[in-house]
């Protein structure tokens, strides 16, 4: 039988009973109703389920439940301030960057560890970087101009 | 009558092209609508011209009931929110926001006052589906009367109680204003505890789109705010109290039977029910992953059939017409003046063959469902573009009459065509009854390339004959099996002959963002580009010595001029062409610039400019990004997407072995919006697709003299040695 394990997530504490062989993503979605992170190919090839572990971008969808026990897991539902967006979410708004917006999520979280990372950047430096993200709606160039927006507006802050 | 079921197995040939009518019709009673709308007035618009029904529909409603051919209705509430209905479906196209707009615009009311209730067939009037770019054209336009015709009425409202004149009466943001006596009203005081209906009664004048003042502008997606915090609930993502996840057993091939089945092993695990009823074997389990864990015991032979694989599709297409094509196919021949005396007149022929490949939608958000019965009655919550016809499919699959279904649409992941059909419903439902608790099927990435359907694969027989100068007289072109979308020519041609040949399918294959318009396109703008090199002329300026349509040549110009087409090449890999047409009402012209690598074969797109015209823009921002869109999504099909698949099974299905673009293959995109606000608004969802793959393979022409004629494009690459 499965024991409990406690997950820290949007600084709130979680407690779970999954097989530690899950998926963080099925854990998420469907144990702990944080259907922010969405499920794409389950291969890590879509980006759809990127959420922050200690502040890096990782796939939740090949990441083990088991590994993340004792570590800080940041979800689209944990990116804003109560009312206050993060500026990634702002820029998207603004940017118009999104269509369906079912790759919304995972796009805004890898791009939060990347602004995160490094303030300066071009359009190629973020292209490459989010290369592993899918929008098969294909509003990628509103994706960059957020991003570089969000950057920009992040460095006028600091 | 052709409807939807006259079509034979495995065909679903130009669904937005039918007519399929509702199947019945049920009495609606006014007094229903107050029941869960609340006090108010209601607004019922009826379908006229192509969805006109002999019926005088025109009448005012009389008694209970209202009329049965309801195309949209809003309903105005005490609070003063204003709530528009329509079986549209929401799915990335935007129309959330620009339906609001439509009812903002005409009712002089706060977008923000605005919400839209969408795809939930016990809440909308009937509707036959999102696609074939027909929101914008018919519901945009059907919203606007209605809302205007409430406005009409609220005036009205005021006059009377203030006994006035109403042409002294102005309606503005949301109130009623007499300009004799400065007094005012808002629209939720006039219509407080009232129970008012009406029927719209005649055609009722619009705001021309040169006075717009909400439509027409880039109004932002209303609940953008929803999508950047992860708040919005997808079909995936809906969740009832007591809710199993399901999974459903796969046979290893296309049309395998079950032989043996053991369950036994599934069984035993904690919580999980076993549904077997026919060829369908389910579970269904507190989680995905004790579902998938389940599905994995399960012991299963099935009795598999061979089948054709890639390498024999196109003999295969061509040689297997489906025996006596319905009407609507043939609907799509041409025939004018003689091909024959076309042949023996002109100086130049050609003649060539084009083929395209099977491609996967792949929206980001695969199938799902989640049901729920409650005594006899079954709701559904799932994300499709056909809720009223996955009704139709869930009342026959539980052979049930269709007032017992009801299917939602939440706002979903995206569908391209790819969502016509109800198959997690309908499994959903199965598992969910046997269970007695609601049930969700959602579907692994695997599932949604090997279960769904397929963009047609075809062939196409295309030749000609030209004079010298370049005039193209005659036009032969046969399209087998990927559909008649746009097969027709915009070009001026004395002479044509054009066919659609259905054939019997390998993969089951449906609806797609512009389906065959894009193959139709594709060969028709490339030939174009081989018959002017033929004439040794530009292929701009031979394209408009054939072309009268002066939307579709303005089209090509502006593009042109903005591309700067003629310039000459500033490297040996560089290569520019064009292609554009007449699509669901969109004139566009796509113009590429290409760098190929010879000895690499690595191709880049380097720019992509479309220009584009659907008459008066609604919103331009959104307009601009379903163009983008269109324009990037187009580019995997033309250059790399295609289904590979092996006696029944498919190959490459999951995306680590299907390319779909991505951000390192997107180019510079251009967009150049040509409004025309004395023209009707034409819907943008598809049009933008269908001129890539012909300026790209035209392009990559220019820069190696390789003439490419299947889709995809380059899958390997382009070496030139």
């Amino acid at each position: 039988m499965a024991t409990t394990r406690q997950l820290h997530i949007n600084g709130l504490v979680y407690a779970t009973d999954a097989d530690p062989e899950a998926s963080l993503l099925f854990v998420l979605r469907d144990h702990l109703d944080l259907t922010g992170t969405k499920y794409g190919c389950g291969e890590g090839q879509c980006g759809a389920c990127t959420v922050l572990i200690d502040g890096k971008a990782r796939r939740s969808c090949i990441t083990r439940l088991g590994d993340v026990a004792q570590k800080q897991i940041t979800t689209i539902e944990g990116l804003a301030k109560g009312d206050q967006l993060h500026p990634v979410q702002q820029a998207f708004l603004d940017e118009g960057a999104m269509q369906c917006a079912y790759c919304t999520s995972g796009m805004i979280m890898t791009a939060v560890s990347l602004v995160n990372a490094k303030a300066d950047l071009t359009a190629a430096e973020i292209s490459r970087s989010m290369e592993g993200n899918v929008c098969r709606c294909g509003t990628y160039t509103r994706i960059v101009a957020a991003i570089q927006k969000a950057a920009r507006v992040m460095q006028e802050s600091r | 009558m052709s409807t939807e079921r006259d079509f034979p197995a495995g065909l679903e040939p130009e669904r937005y092209e039918l007519t399929a009518p509702p199947r019945y019709r049920f009495e609606v009673d006014r007094r229903e609508f107050f029941k869960f709308l609340g006090a108010g007035i209601l607004i019922v618009s009826v379908w006229k011209g192509a969805h006109g029904q002999e019926s005088g529909s025109d009448k005012a409603a009389r008694g209970e009931s209202l009329p049965k051919e309801i195309g949209a209705w809003l309903h105005i509430g005490e609070d003063g929110t204003v709530t528009a209905y329509t079986g549209k479906a929401e799915l990335g196209q935007n129309i959330r926001t620009s339906l609001s707009q439509a009812v903002s615009e005409e009712l002089h009311v706060h977008i923000d006052r605005v919400r839209m209730v969408m795809g939930d067939t016990k809440l909308t009037p009937y509707d036959r589906g999102t696609f074939g770019s027909r929101t914008t054209p018919e519901m945009n336009l059907r919203l606007r009367q209605v809302a205007s015709a409430a406005r009409d009425i609220l005036v009205g409202m005021a006059a009377t109680q203030w006994q006035v004149d109403r042409n002294r009466l102005a309606a503005a943001d949301g109130k009623i204003t007499d300009s004799g006596s400065k007094r005012s009203v808002e629209y939720a005081a006039l219509v407080k505890g009232k129970e008012l209906t009406e029927t719209l009664p005649a055609e009722d004048p619009l705001t021309p789109a040169t006075q717009w003042s909400v439509a027409g502008r880039s109004v932002p997606k209303v609940d953008g705010r929803d999508f950047v915090t992860g708040k919005h609930r997808y079909p995936s993502d809906q969740k009832l109290d007591g809710m199993l996840h399901g999974k459903v057993l796969r046979p290893p091939s296309f049309g395998a039977t079950l032989s043996t089945l053991a369950t036994s092993e599934a069984e035993k695990l904690p919580g999980v029910i076993v549904v077997h009823d026919g060829d369908f074997v389910g579970v269904a389990a507190p989680s995905t992953e004790i579902a998938s864990r389940a599905l994995a015991t399960i012991r299963a032979e099935w009795k598999s059939q061979p089948q054709i694989s890639n390498k024999e599709l196109f003999e295969y297409l061509k040689k297997n017409p489906v025996a006596g094509a319905g009407p609507l196919e043939s609907a799509f021949n041409y025939e004018a003046g003689s091909i024959e005396k076309a042949v023996a007149s002109a100086d130049h022929h050609l003649q060539q063959t084009y083929t395209v490949n099977y491609i996967a939608h792949a929206p980001l958000e695969p199938r799902a469902a989640m049901a729920e019965w409650s005594g006899d009655n079954l709701t559904v919550w799932t994300g499709t573009q056909r809720p009223f016809g996955v009704r139709t499919e869930l009342a026959e699959a539980f052979r049930m009459p269709e007032d017992r279904v009801r299917v939602l649409m939440p706002d979903t992941g995206s569908g391209y065509g790819g969502k016509h059909t109800g198959e997690t419903a309908i499994e959903a439902a199965r598992l969910a009854r046997t269970a007695k608790r609601p049930v969700k099927v959602f579907w692994t990435r695997e599932e949604e390339f090997s279960w769904a359907y397929f963009r047609p694969a075809g062939v196409i027989d295309i030749s000609s004959a030209m004079r010298k100068d370049g005039t193209i007289v005659g036009w032969e072109f046969h399209n087998y099996n990927s559909g008649a979308a746009g097969i027709r020519t915009f070009y001026e041609i004395e002479n044509q002959r054009i066919q659609y040949h259905p054939s019997r399918t390998v993969l089951r294959q449906g609806s797609y963002r512009a389906l065959a318009a894009t193959a139709n396109h594709f060969v028709r703008e490339s030939f174009m580009d081989e018959l002017a090199h033929l004439a040794k002329m530009d292929p701009l300026e031979f394209r408009l010595k054939n072309l009268k349509n002066d939307r579709l040549r303005t089209a090509f110009e502006a593009g042109a001029k903005k591309f700067g087409w003629g310039r000459a090449k500033t490297s040996e890999s560089q290569g520019f062409g064009m292609g554009g047409g007449f699509e669901k009402g969109d004139n566009l012209a796509t113009f590429a610039e290409v760098a190929v690598d010879r000895k690499s074969g690595d191709v880049r797109v380097v720019r992509l400019l479309t220009a584009f015209e659907c008459g008066a823009i609604v919103n331009p921002d959104h307009l601009r990004n379903q163009v983008e869109g269109g324009n990037v999504m187009a580019m995997g099909g033309a250059l790399f997407e295609a289904i590979e698949f092996q006696n029944g099974q498919i190959m490459n299905g999951r995306f680590s072995d299907y390319r779909l673009p991505r951000f390192s293959d997107v180019p510079v995109l251009e967009t150049v919006l040509l409004d025309r606000p004395d023209l009707p608004s034409a819907g943008a969802g598809e049009g933008s697709l269908v001129g890539v793959a012909p300026a790209i393979a035209n392009a990559l022409f220019d820069a190696t003299g390789v003439r490419l004629r299947s889709l995809p494009l380059v899958p390997n690459g382009l070496k030139v040695s």
